[in-house]
């Protein structure tokens, strides 16, 4: 059994490293920072787990753990899937990296999997993420066409890259299409809170605005929006991570969707095959890692074709949503005519492009 | 007919057998729980009860008890003296984290220091700002009389707040390109508390809380002040008479929880923890009340309690994600320890007639 190798290797000092035969299923972990049924971000996870069954069916067993803290219980969580015999564990929140990589210092021949973190201090561990911001690049093109007010909302997490990225992303694609458009962003510093969602959102509708977009999980941005609706409001949403269907036809016209699926069932594949190695993985919807939901037919017919024309030319990489001329903030030159932003540039961005109000917290 | 007879003392019979009563009906009742929820019923509470000291992995598990134990029974020990003495501090889990931001922002303002006066300094910081927060309420009460649970509790959103607060800007790591969360405290020398001997999850906040319960026993059975607490509790008015300052007594009580309960966030941050971060505050300041009242207000039923409390942890997870209980299973099945605490308590106090009694 391939777990007694990792036992005898923390115990005594790792002198059995014996055969690593496959006969047995191999076992997938998932660590989950909420309820699968949170409608957003760990139920998509779990969705990709789902699939990852699916696909192998026999040949692979799923474990999962859901709404493990961020905290000192993490490390726990991981280290006893590790010891249940898991070959593969994928931890599926930012705040699971310190945890991921100490486990994964203790169980050389497990491999780790960490979503949206970027240590990978063993060569066990990879990382993985999703390049949303070429997801925010069609909301924001819908989100432009549709505001009367001119004033779109965005529902921020925390100010870290990939979420001011999201921002930069909506904002410049909204302006492409309306000159006039302003941003109105508002910090939740949560990932998943109905209650502070909502209170922003209807902040956000008292403001003038009239398309919201959020980078927080939870549906209820959407249902503030329905409920101002109801009450004489034109308040369109997006569902954030999944679909979010239950708000279509509006005020969801449009969502950004999550799918780790085809990654899931990769990774898994190389472990089955013996060639998994270390990553740092950054799909996007040419991967088929981010997908735009059903556009509703709120969403006039014109606006719903060049959504759909800049969806199909990301997919065939012929379009990216960072392409210059675009200045920073305070007017300086990020990129030149043509220029193309860089991944690197990307992944450390604390900036506000041109055109947006305010100052990112630090 | 059924009626609640007031006893005229409370029975010592039953205040010692409750909390066995309790666990067993928990385990009745959550064992009926999971065989609703399609698991097989011995399987999950052997999961939960046995696997993780008696199982295959118990080397491992044996020490997680004592890391998720020695924060509940540290601060469960600081608010048993108050909950006997009559001063009810429900405000620990912001004690603990307003200890745990102090004693970080006091190691922090030294990085990259390599030296292990730090880590003292920090255990200080951390005991003093726990101080300082349940001072609020006390100073409050003896000064204005206002009611110690409201602000003790209200106190514990504001520092959730502070939390949050730390996390994102004024403690955040500033190598972390935007991300919130300070500096990985237990992997800086300095601040670190490790495991002290591998695999046994023996950290400083378990010699900690091994050292409050002896002390706290001692006071209790063998100090002045001990007599002081429990005469407090029992007759305030007797107390008065006996010369002691109401006021001294709840600025004693809440400044020994604010204490402990600072020391356990400091341990905390810098070990299992290991950072500032959001969801630093897991709940330990709240769970600790529970334990508190399962152990009897006394530090060796606490010790019992503590390990027992933990032991539904690590056992829940276990049974989580070995079998696939959801996460609220697990919680209910938390929850009914005390529901039924509370309920068997009742017959302390009180004895059931059945049939037509005299009325009391």
């Amino acid at each position: 059994m391939r777990f007694t190798t990792f036992l005898a290797g923390a115990l005594t000092l790792g002198l059995a490293s014996g055969a690593m035969a496959q006969d047995d299923p191999v076992k997938a972990g998932f660590i989950y920072v909420g309820p699968i049924g949170d409608g957003g971000w760990t139920y998509q996870h779990n969705e990709g787990r789902l699939a990852v069954e699916e696909y192998f069916g026999d040949q692979v067993e799923t474990v999962y753990q859901e709404s493990v803290p961020e905290g000192a219980d993490a490390e726990r969580a991981i280290t006893q899937m590790a010891l249940g015999g898991a070959d593969i564990i994928f931890t599926t929140s930012f705040g699971f990296m310190d945890a991921t990589n100490a486990v994964a210092a203790k169980f050389p021949d497990v491999k780790f999997e960490h979503a949206t973190g970027y240590k990978r201090e063993h060569p066990n561990v990879s990382t993985y993420d999703a390049r949303f911001y070429e997801g925010r690049a069609v909301l924001g093109t819908i989100a432009g066409h549709l505001t009367e007010t001119n004033k779109i909302g965005y529902i921020g997490s925390f100010p870290i890259p990939e979420v001011i990225q999201g921002i930069n992303s909506a904002y410049l694609h909204a302006k492409k299409v309306n000159p006039d458009v302003e941003m109105v962003v508002t910090w939740a510093y949560t990932w998943f809170d109905p209650a502070k969602e909502a209170d922003a959102a209807r902040a956000m509708i008292d403001q003038g605005v009239d398309v919201i977009l959020q980078h927080t999980d939870s549906t209820a941005p959407q249902a503030a929006a329905q409920e101002a609706n109801e009450n004489g409001g034109r308040v369109f949403t997006f569902g954030q991570a999944s679909d979010m269907s239950e708000f279509a036809p509006t005020p969801r016209v449009a969502s950004i969707i999550d799918e780790w699926s085809p990654y899931y069932i990769d990774r898994v594949q190389a472990v089955i095959d013996g060639t998994w190695e270390q990553q740092g993985s950054w799909g996007g919807m040419a991967e088929g890692e981010v997908v735009i939901g059903p556009i509703t037919d709120a969403v006039p017919e014109d606006v719903k074709t060049e959504a759909e024309a800049l969806i199909a030319a990301m997919k065939a990489s012929e379009y990216h949503p960072f392409t210059g001329p675009i200045n920073k903030q305070d007017g300086s030159v990020w990129l030149n005519e043509g220029e193309v932003a860089r991944d690197e540039d990307l992944l450390s961005m604390n900036f506000y492009v041109e055109g947006i109000s305010g100052d990112i917290p630090n | 007919m059924i009626r609640l007879v007031r006893r005229p003392a409370p029975s010592r019979f039953w205040a010692a057998l409750s909390p066995l009563l309790a666990v067993a009906l928990t385990m009745a009742v959550g064992a009926a729980m999971f065989a609703a929820l399609g698991s097989d019923p011995l399987v999950a509470l052997r999961t939960i009860f046995w696997e993780p000291i008696f199982g295959e992995f118990a080397w491992y598990f044996r020490g997680q008890l004592l890391v998720k134990a020695a924060p509940l029974i540290l601060i469960a020990v600081g608010l048993a003296m108050g909950f006997r003495a009559g001063v009810w501090n429900i405000g620990a889990e912001g004690q603990y984290i307003i200890g745990a931001i102090c004693g970080a922002a006091a190691g922090l303002a030294l990085y990259p220091a390599e030296t292990r006066l730090i880590f003292p300094l920090m255990v200080a910081a951390g005991a003093l700002g726990g101080f300082l927060w349940a001072m609020i309420p006390a100073f409050l009460k003896v000064r204005f009389g206002t009611n110690e649970i409201l602000v003790s509790l209200m106190l514990v959103y504001v520092a959730e707040n502070l939390l949050a607060s730390a996390a994102v800007s004024w403690l955040r790591n500033p190598e972390s390109v935007g991300f919130p969360g300070s500096r990985n405290l237990s992997r800086w020398a300095s601040s670190a508390n490790p495991e002290l001997f591998a695999n046994t999850g023996v950290h400083w906040g378990v010699v900690a809380a091994l050292i409050a319960v002896i002390l706290g026993h001692v006071m209790l059975t063998r100090h002045l002040m001990g007599f002081h607490i429990r005469l407090a509790g029992s007759a305030p008015r007797a107390a008065r008479f006996a010369g002691m300052v109401p006021g001294r007594m709840v600025v004693f009580c809440l400044g020994i929880a604010g204490v402990l309960a600072g020391m356990a966030g400091l341990f905390e941050v810098t070990g299992p923890a290991g950072q500032i971060s959001i969801d630093f505050g897991s709940g330990y300041g709240f769970t600790a009340i529970i334990v508190a009242f399962l152990g009897r207000l006394n530090p060796l039923g606490i010790v019992a309690a503590g390990l027992l409390m933990a032991l539904t942890y690590v056992g829940g997870d276990n049974a989580a994600s070995n079998l696939g209980l959801p996460v609220a299973a697990i919680s209910a099945f938390q929850g009914m320890l005390l529901f039924f605490l509370l309920a068997v308590d009742v017959l302390t106090n009180f004895r059931i007639q059945i049939g037509r009694g005299a009325v009391a």
